[in-house]
């Protein structure tokens, strides 16, 4: 098993190879979750706004408008 | 559009029903990038002999040789998607296009660093100005340049064509990387694994080399799926379907 993890002695060159692969991967992958979350995240926030402005008027509206 | 095109094809091209479908395929794509991945990984580096010259050090190429696949792969398939928006305007070949070039940055990326990472100890180098490095780091400079230009604009579709365009006159690298190493007199060695004619490389040396490329292809499909949802989400905001999936999402 030690054997593996040396690789022959070129274990500095393959494993962060690999490493990075998979680090470079992971993240892409990851990326558009967290995306997603911020957009859905954003826009129930301005759908929120959208039903209060409906519901009552603006403050700074004309009492005629009311 | 012409008559002789399936319907089916129309519907695909409609976000929500593209939406529902992507979120189908990702998570098969996803296990079966995953598991092609493990299999290759194991045969690459268990099961696969030592090379002769090059002893461990050689068993970069197992993700080295699919990564530099996947770099011109992707920069097709994000040409091809350019050119269908540019032509027919369909906003869903912008987003495919727009959300191809991350994943293909990445993947030039690791293509870069693993080569890298493999020519210190073989060639005593980490990096030479040869035609296939070259080549390879252009075609980095298109990936960064199509992702900056599209995010350069107000206009989200605006932007998407500027940078369908630029990845349209981008594909001319794409010949250059692939003969480089047949053109110039390179450090790169030529191509190993062949489609036509018999490979330079033993059976089990190209088998987990051959399934990591199938593991790629399927990661790039499942990357893409996630990348392209979210993009639709965000585009069309302000439509009923998206504001379903917010609302249900809360709840949940």
């Amino acid at each position: 098993m030690n054997g593996f993890f040396a690789m022959g002695g070129y274990a500095a060159y393959v494993w962060p190879a690999y490493a990075v692969f998979l680090l470079v991967l992971a993240a892409d992958f990851l990326s558009p979750a967290l995306r997603r979350r911020r957009i859905l995240r954003e826009l129930r926030a301005r759908l929120a706004r959208q039903a209060r402005r409906q519901r009552a008027p603006a403050p700074g509206s004309l009492p005629s408008e009311r | 559009m012409a008559n002789w095109i399936p319907l089916w094809v129309h519907k695909l091209g409609s976000p929500p029903i593209f939406y529902r479908f992507a979120g189908a395929v990702r998570p098969w794509a996803l296990a079966l990038a995953a598991l092609l991945g493990a299999v290759a990984l194991y045969g690459g580096l268990v099961l696969a002999p030592q090379d002769r010259y090059q002893h461990d050090a050689y068993r970069i190429i197992f993700i080295h040789v699919p990564c530099a696949w996947m770099s011109l792969f992707i920069y097709g398939a994000m040409a091809v998607a350019s050119f269908v928006a540019l032509v027919w305007r369909v906003k869903l070949a912008e987003v495919v296009a727009m959300e191809s070039a991350p994943i293909g940055a990445a993947f030039t990326f690791v293509t870069l660093v693993t080569g890298s990472l493999w020519g210190k100890p073989m060639w005593g180098t980490w990096w030479t100005w040869d035609a296939r490095l070259t080549s390879e780091l252009v075609l980095l400079f298109l990936y960064l340049g199509v992702i900056g230009l599209y995010h350069a604009f107000e206009d989200r579709r605006q932007g998407a064509r500027a940078a369908a365009f630029l990845a349209l006159i981008g594909i001319v690298n794409v010949p250059i990387v692939h003969f480089s190493v047949n053109w110039w007199n390179t450090l790169h060695q030529g191509s190993t694994v062949r489609i036509l004619g018999p490979s330079k490389i033993s059976g089990d040396m190209l088998w987990p080399l051959l399934t990591m490329m199938v593991a790629t292809k399927c990661y790039y499909l499942a990357s893409l799926c996630g990348r392209v949802r979210a993009d639709l989400l965000e585009l069309e905001g302000g439509k009923d379907w998206v504001r379903r999936i917010a609302e249900a999402e809360e709840r949940a």
